[in-house]
C-alpha cells in the first residue's frame, strides 16, 4: 500500500557546459511511494518554482521506459537501484523514509553536460550514422515473406534491438565505452539476413567512429550489462568482436 | 474559401495509381534545388525525411528531443496492420479499407482510406528489408495476430515494442541520409512559427532549446509531422512534450483545423491514482485478446476480486457484444467502462477502474504461453502498481490516447496553406471519428514513405516559387513577435505554476469534453476555459530567462496554446449534432446507449478557420461522399 515518506536529495546543479557544478541539498517532503522518481522530481521542482528558485533541469519524455530520454545516476547507480528499469519507471516504493539520495548526471567524456542533469548524447546518433542501418531505399524492398528468418534468430535480433539508446552503459563503464550500445546494433543486423551484405563494412565503420568520438575501450567490467534498463546482454559485445575479426581478416573492407 | 479535397476521379481501386500518373514530376537533377523542412521525427516525419532525401531533395529535419529516435511513436506497443492475408483468413485490401472506414464510424474519406489499405503491404516489405525484427512463425515466415476489433489476423508485431522497432527502422534510414549529407537534423528545437511569403509556407522559426536563441529556416515547402494534442487533457498516454503548438500556430496562420473534438480514449490504461501523477500508462490492447473485462454485479462490492464468485461478476463486454466480446473497438469499450463505473460498480480505491482478468487464459493455455505473449506488459504493470497480474486481475480504466483530429489536408496531404503539408497524427485524414488498433503506425508510415514523396513533387513541379531565404523580412517579423510572446510570459511573475494551470485545464476537458458530452456541459467548459486563460495571462509563474535552457518556459508556451486550442475542441464538439465514434453526445443515442449518427446532416468533415484572437472561428464543411460502402449503424453485437 502507498505511504508518504520524506527524503533528503543531493542534486547536481550546473548552469552550463563550462560552469563549475556542485551538489545542492533539497528536502522532499510527503512523497507518496506510488510516485515515479521523475514525479518526485516534479514535486520538488514545483516547490522550487513557488519559492522563486531555478527548478532542476532533467531530460524525460515518454515516461513509460521506452524513449530513452531520461536517466541520471542515483546513489552511484545509473537509473537507480532496480534492475532492468529506466529512471521514469523507478518508483518511490523502493526507497525508505529518511533516505538520502544523490542524483547526478551521466558522466562520460563524450557526453557533455548541458545543464544540471541534462547531457548531450548526439554522439550516439553519429555512431548510427556510421553504419547502423541497412542500405535500402524506400520502394526497393522485396516481398516481406521472400526473406524467411528462423524465429530464434529473430528473437535474438529483437533482444539486441530493444536498446533504447539512453547511455546508461557508457555512464556506468569506468572507460566510458559504448561497446554495449554499438554491439547491440551490430548484433541485431548481423543476425538477420538483411544485414549481411554490409556486415563487415558496418562493424569496421561503427567501431572507428566510436573511437573517434572519444569513447573508451571495453575491458570486460560488465557494468554496462548490470545497469542496462533493457537488460541487453554482453554476449552482443562478443558477437561484435567476432564480426570485427571477420571483417578485419576475412573481408576486403578497410 | 471552397474546400477542395482533390480526390482523383475513377474507380476507388484505381484512384491512387491514376493520381500518381497525373502528378507532375520533378526532374531528378532538379530535386537537389529544392529545400524541404520536416518538423517532427516520429514515424511520419522520419520516414518522410529519409525518403525525400533518397529522392534527392535537401531536407532539414527538426525535433524537440535530444535525438530523432525519441519521438513518441516509439511507445506504440501492439502492432501494425497490413492486408497481406498471410494467414489466409479472408483478409484483403478491400476488407482492411472497409474495417477502417466502419471503425471510424464513416467520418473519413473513402479515397484516403482505400489508399492507406493499398499501401499497408508496401510498408511491411519496407520495414522487413530495413531489419525490423518482426515476430516469426517456426518456419521463419512473418507471424500475425488479431488486434483491436478485427476479425482477421492482420497485425504484424515485434513483441510489445512494435512502435519502437518501426521508429528505429525509420530513424536508421534517416541517419543514413544524414551520413550521405542529404538531411541535416536539428535536435532540441521547438517550432515557434510558420513563415508565409505571398501566402505560401516558406519556412519556420524555431527556438534553440539549449541557448534560447530564435533561428530562421527557409525552404520551398514545409512538412509538419508533429503528432497529436492529447496532452490538452493534461493526463494522457502521450509523451510529456507532445503538444498542439506547431499545428496550432500553423492554424493561426491560415491552416484549417479539422475535428479537434475527435479524441480517442483508450480503454486499457492503468487507472489514475494520485494528484501528483504526470502521465497515464497504456496497457496494450492486445491484452484484450486473452483478458476478460469484468466488474462486480453489485455496486459497492469491496471484496477482493479472487473472493467474488463467477455468479456475482458482470463480464460486461461479453454480455453486451456477444460476437465481438472483449474485442469491441476502443470507443465502445471505453464508454462501457465509464457506464459501469458511473453505476457505482467500479473497483479500486477511486471506483474508477474495472478488472482485466487473465485467470481463464492462464488455466486454458498455461502460464508460459501467457508470459511469452504479454510478459513485458505484465512486468510493466507490476513495476508501476506493485501488483502481480498473474495472481490478481489487472485494474484498468480508459485514458486519452490518440487524436483523430488535426490540420485539414487534401488527398495530397496539403493543408489550406499552399506548401504546408501535414502527416501522421497531426493531420485529420484517415481515421474518421475513431481509430482502430494498429492503424496509427500504418498511417504514419504510409504518409511518410509512400504518399508525400509523390505528392510534394506534384506541388513543387507545378508551382512557381520565387527565391526566398532567411534574410526575407517575414522571418525577422516573426522572430520579433515570438520574442515578445516569451517576454510577456516571463514578465507576469504570478503565483500559480504552469503545471497547476495545465492540470486544471485537463480536468475541465476530461469532465465536459471526455467520453460523454452534452450541451450544457460543453457550454460550461467554454466559460471555464475562457476564465482559466485569463487567469493564466495574469497569474502564471515562469522562472528563469529566455536566453537559456529553460524547461518551465517551454511548458508555459505549450500550455498557453492548449488554453486557446481547448476552446476550439469544445466548439467543434458542440457543432456536431450527432454521436459518432469517440464523440458521444448524450442527446444522440440509441435505446441501448450506443452512438447515434446523423448521416443526413452530419456527413461532413468539419474544417475550422481562425479569424483572429477573441473572434469566433468559421466552420467550413467538406461533404463526405460514400460511393463504395453503405452507411450502416455500427454493430458489434
Amino acid at each position: 500500500m502507498s505511504e508518504n515518506i520524506n527524503l533528503t536529495l543531493k542534486i547536481w546543479r550546473q548552469k552550463g557546459p563550462n560552469d563549475k557544478g556542485h551538489l545542492e541539498t533539497h528536502e522532499a517532503r510527503d512523497i507518496s511511494t506510488d510516485m515515479s522518481f521523475l514525479e518526485m522530481l516534479d514535486v520538488v521542482n514545483e516547490q522550487l518554482t513557488v519559492e522563486g528558485k531555478d527548478p532542476v533541469s532533467f531530460d524525460h519524455d515518454c515516461r513509460e521506459g521506452i524513449c530513452g530520454m531520461c536517466g541520471t545516476v542515483i546513489n552511484g547507480l545509473a537509473h537507480g537501484p532496480e534492475r532492468g528499469t529506466t529512471l521514469c519507471q523507478l518508483h518511490m516504493r523502493h526507497f525508505k523514509d529518511g533516505d538520502t539520495i544523490v542524483i547526478e548526471p551521466w558522466r562520460a567524456r563524450p557526453f557533455r553536460i548541458i545543464k544540471d542533469l541534462v547531457v548531450d548524447r548526439s554522439s550516439f546518433d553519429e555512431i548510427i550514422q556510421a553504419g547502423g542501418y541497412v542500405s535500402v531505399n524506400t520502394g526497393q524492398a522485396p516481398e516481406a515473406n521472400s526473406i524467411p528468418v528462423p524465429p530464434e534468430w529473430a528473437e535474438l535480433a529483437m533482444d539486441a534491438a530493444a536498446c533504447i539508446g539512453c547511455g546508461a552503459c557508457v555512464a556506468a563503464c569506468p572507460n566510458a565505452s559504448a561497446m554495449l550500445f554499438v554491439g547491440a546494433k551490430i548484433s541485431q543486423l548481423a543476425l538477420l539476413p538483411q544485414g549481411k551484405p554490409e556486415a563487415a563494412k558496418r562493424a569496421l565503420s561503427m567501431l572507428r567512429k566510436m573511437d573517434e568520438l572519444d569513447f573508451g575501450n571495453c575491458s570486460n567490467e560488465t557494468e554496462c550489462e548490470a545497469v542496462c534498463p533493457k537488460e541487453i546482454s554482453i554476449t552482443n559485445i562478443a558477437r561484435f568482436n567476432r564480426e570485427f575479426l571477420v571483417a578485419s581478416f576475412g573481408s576486403s573492407e578497410k | 474559401m471552397q474546400l477542395d479535397a482533390r480526390i482523383p476521379g475513377g474507380p476507388l481501386a484505381e484512384k491512387w495509381d491514376r493520381h500518381r500518373f497525373e502528378l507532375k514530376l520533378v526532374n531528378p537533377a532538379n530535386k537537389r534545388k529544392f529545400e524541404i523542412i520536416v518538423v517532427g521525427t516520429g514515424l511520419a516525419g522520419a520516414s518522410a525525411s529519409a525518403t525525400l532525401a533518397e529522392l534527392g531533395y535537401n531536407v532539414k529535419t527538426f525535433c524537440l528531443q535530444d535525438s530523432p529516435r525519441r519521438a513518441h511513436s516509439i511507445a506504440a506497443q501492439g502492432g501494425i496492420n497490413a492486408a497481406k492475408n498471410y494467414p489466409g483468413d479472408g483478409d484483403s485490401i478491400w476488407r482492411l479499407f472497409y474495417d477502417t472506414i466502419k471503425g471510424g464510424d464513416f467520418r473519413a474519406r473513402e479515397a484516403n482510406v482505400y489508399r492507406l489499405a493499398q499501401i499497408s503491404n508496401n510498408i511491411i516489405d519496407q520495414c522487413v528489408a530495413q531489419g525490423v525484427p518482426f515476430a516469426r512463425e517456426y518456419g521463419g515466415l512473418l507471424a500475425n495476430r488479431s488486434f483491436g476489433g478485427a476479425q482477421v489476423e492482420r497485425t504484424f508485431y515485434a513483441r510489445g515494442q512494435t512502435g519502437q522497432q518501426l521508429l528505429l527502422g525509420a530513424y536508421s534510414a534517416l541517419m543514413r541520409q544524414v551520413a550521405a549529407g542529404k538531411v541535416k537534423v536539428y535536435p532540441r528545437r521547438e517550432m515557434m512559427d510558420l513563415v508565409l511569403v505571398d501566402g505560401s509556407a516558406r519556412g519556420i522559426v524555431v527556438r534553440n532549446l539549449i541557448t534560447g536563441e530564435m533561428e530562421s529556416h527557409a525552404a520551398h515547402a514545409v512538412i509538419l509531422a508533429t503528432g497529436g494534442y492529447g496532452n490538452a487533457y493534461f493526463l494522457s498516454t502521450m509523451a510529456m512534450s507532445s503538444n498542439v503548438s506547431a499545428i496550432w500556430r500553423a492554424h493561426k496562420k491560415g491552416a484549417y483545423f479539422s475535428h479537434p473534438s475527435f479524441v480517442q480514449i483508450h480503454p486499457t490504461c492503468i487507472p489514475v491514482h494520485g494528484t501528483y501523477q504526470s502521465k497515464l500508462t497504456l496497457m496494450s490492447e492486445s491484452l484484450r485478446n486473452d483478458g476478460r473485462v469484468w466488474v462486480p454485479d453489485r455496486a459497492g462490492d469491496k471484496r477482493s476480486p479472487n473472493d467474488i464468485p463467477e455468479s456475482e461478476r458482470d463480464y460486461l463486454l461479453e454480455r453486451k457484444y456477444p460476437s465481438f466480446g472483449n474485442l469491441v473497438p476502443r470507443d465502445v469499450a471505453s464508454r462501457s467502462a465509464k457506464e459501469v463505473c458511473d453505476q457505482g460498480k467500479g473497483i479500486g480505491p477511486t471506483g474508477f477502474a474495472i478488472y482485466l482478468d487473465f485467470k481463464d487464459a492462464i488455466e486454458r493455455d498455461g502460464i508460459d504461453v501467457i508470459r511469452k505473449k504479454y510478459g513485458n506488459l505484465f512486468q510493466m504493470y507490476e513495476r508501476i502498481t506493485g501488483e502481480d497480474p498473474y495472481k490478481t486481475p489487472m485494474m484498468i480504466y480508459p485514458a486519452i490516447h490518440y487524436t483523430m483530429g488535426g490540420l485539414w489536408v487534401d488527398y495530397n496531404l496539403m493543408s489550406t496553406i499552399p506548401g504546408l503539408f501535414v502527416l501522421g497524427e497531426a493531420n485529420f485524414s484517415d481515421h474518421g471519428s475513431n481509430r482502430l488498433g494498429a492503424s496509427a503506425l500504418m498511417q504514419g508510415l504510409s504518409d511518410g514513405y509512400f504518399v508525400i514523396p509523390y505528392t510534394i513533387g506534384g506541388y513543387l513541379a507545378g508551382t512557381v516559387l520565387p527565391e526566398v531565404d532567411e534574410a526575407h523580412p517575414s522571418f525577422e517579423d516573426s522572430i520579433k513577435l515570438m520574442n515578445e510572446g516569451i517576454a510577456k510570459l516571463l514578465s507576469i511573475k504570478g503565483s500559480r505554476t504552469v503545471d497547476d494551470f495545465h492540470r486544471e485545464l485537463g480536468h475541465i476537458l476530461w469532465e465536459y469534453g471526455g467520453m460523454s458530452r452534452n450541451e450544457s456541459g460543453m457550454l460550461k467548459a467554454k466559460e471555464l476555459i475562457l476564465g482559466l486563460r485569463e487567469q493564466f495571462w495574469e497569474n502564471v509563474m515562469v522562472s528563469g530567462s529566455p536566453g537559456e535552457f529553460n524547461q518551465t518556459l517551454e511548458r508555459a508556451g505549450r500550455v498557453a496554446d492548449f488554453l486557446e486550442f481547448a476552446e476550439l475542441l469544445i466548439e467543434d464538439g458542440m457543432s456536431r449534432e450527432e454521436s459518432c465514434g469517440c464523440h458521444f453526445n448524450e442527446a444522440f443515442q440509441t435505446e441501448d446507449h450506443e452512438a447515434l449518427r446523423n448521416d443526413d446532416s452530419c456527413c461532413y468533415v468539419a474544417a475550422w478557420e481562425f479569424n483572429g484572437p477573441g473572434k469566433a472561428p468559421t466552420l467550413h464543411k467538406e461533404p463526405l461522399v460514400f460511393e463504395n460502402v453503405e452507411l450502416a449503424q455500427r454493430s458489434y453485437k
